[in-house]
Order: structure tokens, then C-alpha cells, then sequence
């Protein structure tokens, strides 16, 4: 059995009324919205299961909104969140959608700016205000959000994953845990890595330089 | 670490010290923080407790979707000017429960312990019980950290979610937490505080989790409210010398087997019990034209 803090007892503080519907889905939506870190003018949120049947009266449209909109679970304006993104010109949509076998309260985010995708996200919230996302841009992964995270996406080519970890290493940053996956061999491979120090720019940039990478996306915090 | 009530007894019996002693102490081995830096947290918030168990019966606060609010006023106000059946101890810390679930239901801030759902309980019955000895807020910490260690046995032996384990796993989680935190309180041994946690999830084994319309609002406001009440009463009995036949370890493990054995409809899917009484749906029907 894993050592669990209290906080996951004594928390989250949060804006009700459902940890797994409120504060979960806030974490989602700011999930996506610090992976991108770019702006943007739409997003739809397709909804699934236990979240397509119940979002407005738990309040999940206006969570995912406010987390969308970089505020923290417990910010009282999650309930004007709507109001919000509409004044800053934010168009969004929520559409029920069957996601295929996954975790009831499931959310895909599209991201996008004047038409074109600038991210999709799909995770789930498992409880507890506790999430886990499980695709970034199609690529299947399984974050959780205990550490901070660098995803990174490049040509399957021999050696990419020692340049990467080389110049996180070299940074000197502990990586806690490692995940390597690809479409199929010499597409588009993509490495997630956990580590136990937040990511910072200058690691993103000399990942970036690295020949054959396609994009740098980091997740330190959510 | 502890994974058990067993190892904790074992524990404070051998250092000589209380639940909250050790809870602390392995928080701050997992944080890697001192004592002061985790007691900062937890003093911020128990504010957040204190503000959601006091705005609702200070101002009539509504559920968003209209369904539940403004009991927690009509309590305290019954409290206050008739002579009640169950005491004003009792009377203040149900006013409070009912106060943190309606501003929960009301998209205001609360504290999730162990989940939004049952986020009355603690906070009502620990602010509640201190009151009456005059504790001091370090005293409220440490009880909030033995609530903390009892939430951390039951989640990792069983679940602390309703659509898993069905209410007995929220609000029965909740008044073990809160009983065991009140026997610290009031200076109860370690076994004191956990046939306390013991009685209060027996007290309710089997409870299954029927929210109508969806909501965390019908039955579960008043179920905070009943779960104060079952806390208390646990908490009486364990420091009165009366012990658990079934120990804790014992009783969490069959409170999660028969979370497991409850059919889906009766966790948290609003597909039996009171979300399907005629009332119930009648309910899901109205709120859903409005909508």
C-alpha cells in the first residue's frame, strides 16, 4: 500500500458541489489550457458517460470552463465562468459524445484558434477531485498529475530518447518515471516523463533543438 | 507509515503518543515539510471550514438548482428560541452540517473531507465539540489530523467514493473520521477514538448512495446533517468505556465488501432508490425541463 497524504482526505478546497464532477473537471480544463499556453478562441468539450448525463446540475460545463480559463478549483468566480470566457471572446461548446470504453466521467477538450486545433485532450476525473489524462494529440498516455511532466513527440529515429533525457539530465533534473509510445515504427513516437523538479523553459528550448522533434508540450502544474 | 488501525495502535502505544502524533509526523516524511509549514496548511483550511459551516446560517443559501437550501437557518433559529429534543451541542453542530452542504450545493467554497458530498460532517462536528471545552484552534488541528489519519485507513482499505462504495463509504467515512477526531478532542485514548470510528460506519453499513436528479443535494444534506449526530453519539460511547464487538480494521473491510456487493443502481447512478420514487423522478423531471 502507497503512503497517501492528507491533503487526499482533507481536500481539495474547492467550489462544490462534487469533487469528481466540480474539482475534477476544473483540473481537466486546466490541464489543457497550461499544456497549450498559447491563446486561443474556441473549445469544445465532448462529454462522456456519468459527465454527459449530469454536467449542468453538478456544474461540470462551468468547471471545465474555469479550468479552461486558468482559475484554481477554488476560485468563487468558477460559477460565472460562462459569463467569463464569454467576455474575453471565448467561444465554447459542450456536446454529449460516447468516447468508447472509458472511465464515466470522461472529457475530450479541442482547443482551437480561428478555426485550426491547437490541442486535444482527453482524461478522466477518477475521483476525489483526482484526474488522470489519457491523450494528448492522439498519442494514449497516462498522466496523473502527481509530478510535473514533459511530453515530447518526435520522428521515431534511433537515440531520441538518450538526446532527451541527456538535456534533462544535463539540467539537472531527476526524471521519476519514463513512458515511451509510437504509432508504429519510424512514424511519430512520443515519450512522457515524469520528473520531480518543475520543467523549465530552458529545458523545453533545448528539447525543442533536438533534430526530429516535433513539439515540446510540459505540465508542471494543475 | 500505517496502514492499519492495528499498526497505529501498536504505534502511539509504543512512542507513547496520540493518532495525531503519528498522522503528522508521516505527513511531514511525505511532504519532506516541518511540523509548522503542514499545521500552516491545515489552520488555512480550517477557515474554509469555519467560513461554509457559518455563511449558510448567517444567509438563506439556495442550491443552484433550487431543490435544497435555507435549512441551515431554520435550525439555528430552532435552536435559539425552542427548547429542543436533542440539546443546543447537538442542535448547533446539525445547523452547521446543514450550512456546509447547502453551500456546497450552492457552488460556494468548501473543504472535500473526505468528499464534497459528505463535507459537512467534519467541520460541524469538530468546530462543534471544541467549543463546548474550550479548545484552541492548535487542539481543532490536531483532531482534524486524527480525522485525516482514520479518511487515510478507510481509503486505503476500502474507498472513500460513493460510486463505489455507496453512502457508507462518504458520510459513514465522514462520521468515523469526525467521531475518532472528537475522542481525540476530548482526550480519549487511541482505541477510545477508534471504537468510535467503528460504531459510527456500523451505525450506518449498507447505506447506499441515491442522489435525486443527480444532485449532491437530496438525501445528502441532511444525510451531513444525521452524520453529525452519529459521530457524536459514537464519540459519547467510546468515552463512556463502551468498545466496538467488531474491531475497525475488521469493519472497514466489510464495509467495502459490501459496497461491492451493492447493485450499480444503488451507487451513485440515480437509477434506484429515492432518485426513483415517484417524488424523485418527479424531481429529475421538473429540473430537467428547466434546464
Amino acid at each position: 500500500m502507497s503512503n497517501i497524504s492528507i491533503f487526499e482526505i482533507m481536500g481539495p478546497v474547492m467550489i462544490g458541489p462534487s469533487s469528481s464532477h466540480t474539482a475534477g473537471a476544473e483540473k481537466l480544463g486546466k490541464a489543457a489550457s497550461s499544456i497549450l499556453d498559447k491563446s486561443f478562441d474556441s473549445v469544445e468539450f465532448y462529454l462522456h458517460g456519468s459527465f454527459a448525463k449530469t454536467y449542468k446540475g453538478h456544474g461540470t460545463d462551468k468547471a471545465l470552463v474555469a479550468g479552461i480559463l486558468g482559475m484554481s478549483a477554488d476560485d468563487e468566480r468558477l460559477r460565472d465562468s460562462l459569463q467569463i470566457a464569454e467576455q474575453r471572446g471565448i467561444k465554447v461548446d459542450f456536446i454529449e459524445a460516447d468516447l468508447g470504453e472509458v472511465h464515466p466521467n470522461t472529457a475530450k477538450i479541442v482547443i482551437k484558434n480561428k478555426g485550426v486545433v491547437l490541442l486535444t485532450l482527453v482524461g478522466s476525473s477518477i475521483g476525489g477531485g483526482n484526474i488522470i489524462i489519457n491523450e494528448i494529440d492522439g498519442s494514449e498516455l497516462e498522466i496523473s498529475g502527481q509530478y510535473p511532466v514533459i511530453i515530447a513527440s518526435y520522428k521515431d529515429v534511433k537515440g531520441m530518447i538518450s538526446k532527451i533525457t541527456g538535456v534533462i539530465a544535463k539540467n539537472e533534473v531527476n526524471i521519476a518515471t519514463l513512458k515511451v509510445s509510437r504509432s508504429s515504427r519510424g512514424e511519430v513516437a512520443t515519450t512522457v516523463i515524469e520528473t520531480d523538479n518543475t520543467a523549465t523553459t530552458a529545458i523545453v528550448e533545448q528539447i525543442t533543438q533536438i533534430e526530429n522533434v516535433i513539439s515540446v508540450r510540459v505540465l508542471n502544474s494543475f | 507509515m500505517y496502514n492499519k488501525a492495528d499498526e497505529i495502535l501498536s504505534q502511539t502505544k509504543e512512542l507513547n503518543c496520540r493518532i495525531s502524533d503519528l498522522v503528522l509526523q508521516n505527513e511531514c516524511k511525505i511532504k519532506e515539510s516541518s511540523e509548522e509549514e503542514v499545521r500552516k496548511q491545515v489552520r488555512a483550511i480550517l477557515q474554509v471550514m469555519r467560513d461554509a459551516a457559518h455563511s449558510g446560517i448567517e444567509t438563506e443559501t439556495m442550491s443552484v438548482s433550487g431543490l435544497i437550501g435555507g435549512n441551515a437557518v431554520k435550525a439555528d433559529n430552532y435552536r435559539k428560541t425552542k427548547k429542543t429534543v436533542c440539546g443546543d451541542v447537538v442542535n448547533r453542530a446539525i445547523a452547521r452540517a446543514l450550512s456546509t452542504s447547502e453551500v456546497n450545493a450552492s457552488m460556494g467554497r468548501i473543504v472535500a473531507m473526505p468528499t464534497a458530498g459528505a463535507s459537512g460532517i467534519v467541520p460541524a462536528a469538530v468546530i462543534t465539540a471544541a467549543e463546548t471545552i474550550n479548545a484552541s484552534d492548535d487542539d481543532i488541528i490536531d483532531a482534524l489530523f486524527t480525522a485525516s489519519g482514520v479518511g487515510q485507513l478507510i481509503k486505503k482499505n476500502a474507498t472513500i467514493s460513493g460510486a463505489e462504495g455507496g453512502c457508507q463509504a462518504e458520510c459513514g467515512a465522514g462520521a468515523a473520521m469526525a467521531a475518532a477526531a472528537i475522542v481525540e478532542l476530548y482526550g480519549g485514548t487511541p482505541e477510545m477514538a477508534f471504537d468510535a470510528a467503528a460504531i459510527a460506519i456500523k451505525s450506518v453499513l449498507g447505506l447506499v448512495c441515491d442522489p435525486v436528479a443527480g444532485l449532491v443535494e437530496v438525501p445528502c444534506s441532511k444525510r451531513n446533517a444525521t452524520g453529525v449526530v452519529n459521530a457524536m453519539a459514537c464519540a459519547d460511547m467510546a468515552l463512556a468505556g463502551i468498545k466496538s464487538a467488531i474491531p475497525f480494521d475488521e469493519v472497514v473491510d466489510a464495509m467495502y465488501k459490501i459496497g461491492k456487493a451493492l447493485p450499480a443502481a444503488l451507487r451513485e447512478t440515480s437509477m434506484g432508490g429515492l432518485a426513483t420514487t415517484p417524488t424523485g423522478e418527479e424531481v429529475r423531471c421538473r429540473l430537467a425541463c428547466h434546464r
